[in-house]
């Protein structure tokens, strides 16, 4: 079984549950960039976005490093993997079966509609 | 949530999850029909063998039990090609309110699983679900994630990563 430190899958979820930040995983994904590119991508002040890697540092998705006047911001060491695929996993699960279910709900509508036009007649 | 939009590019409505606590797993999701009938194809056995387990599962139905009424259980026997064994899930509905309610213990694991509650809200002839998995304990839902399972089911029954594959 994969053993993780259950402490932060908690607050990997609170930082994932921001657009935002989300948004920055995925720019970060292809390529490292400065709080300041960060700030211009996502059109938000210094400070916000400072705020926002912060959380994404705390979760252990983000790591960051400061040469010189610049801190730039790399994807974390601790992937992602088990919490979002799991998460994404239990959708997927969900929306297939929702889409069967779909089916299911048009045929006791149609049945519905049809014992209903009997009924009336 | 602009995640999921991004997913599911067609008109199909939109399944949410979301992680909403350290015990809790919510799922959402709209239905085009009244909640009498989605309802219906949550309680009755026959309904519900037909979209449980879709054929992207891998998994077939061998039976399928429900009484639906507070106090009694539910008993969901499966089968899956790299299994000799079939297995069981099953439980007891703690809540039933007809077309607005329903509330199930899943024991399959064991006395102390979690607990699911789905929520039929009507709104313009339409239903938005709500799906929340409560488990025990903190610990319990971190060990599911852990494990890769998903619903209770092995990993090995997650056949929704070719199918996640297929969609994207």
């Amino acid at each position: 079984m994969v053993q993780f430190n259950a402490r932060p899958a908690d607050t990997a979820f609170a930082a994932l549950s921001d657009a935002t930040r989300r948004g920055v995983l995925e720019r970060l994904a292809r390529e490292d960039a400065s709080i300041s590119q960060l700030a211009d991508t996502f059109r938000m002040t210094l400070t916000g976005m400072k705020k926002h890697v912060s959380v994404l540092e705390q979760a252990g998705l983000v790591t960051s490093r400061k040469v010189g006047r610049v801190r730039t911001c790399s994807l974390g060491g601790r992937g992602l993997e088990e919490e979002a695929a799991w998460i994404e996993r239990y959708r997927q699960m969900w929306a297939a079966r929702f889409a069967e279910l779909d089916k299911v709900i048009e045929n006791l509508k149609q049945k519905e509609e049809s014992n209903g036009r009997n009924a009336s007649k | 949530m602009d995640a999921m939009q991004v997913s599911e590019q067609t008109a199909a409505p939109v399944t949410t999850t979301d992680r909403r606590s350290e015990r809790e797993v919510v799922v959402t999701r709209t239905f085009d029909a009244p909640a009498r009938i989605v309802f219906a194809a949550w309680t009755t056995p026959e309904l519900l063998m037909k979209w449980w387990t879709p054929a992207s599962f891998g998994i077939t139905f061998i039976s399928c039990e429900a009484d639906v009424r507070t106090g009694g259980t539910y008993r969901f026997v499966m089968g899956h090609p790299d299994f000799d064994q079939p297995m069981a899930f099953h439980g007891r509905y703690l809540e039933v309110e007809p077309d607005k309610r329903l509330v199930w213990t899943n024991e399959e694991g064991g006395e102390k699983g979690s607990v699911t509650t789905v929520t039929f809200e009507e709104k313009a002839g339409q239903t938005y679900l709500v799906i929340s998995d409560v488990h025990p304990t903190k610990a319990a839902l971190d060990e599911e994630l852990a494990s890769g399972a998903i619903g209770g089911y092995p990993e090995q029954f997650n056949q929704l990563d070719i199918l996640l594959k297929t969609l994207s």
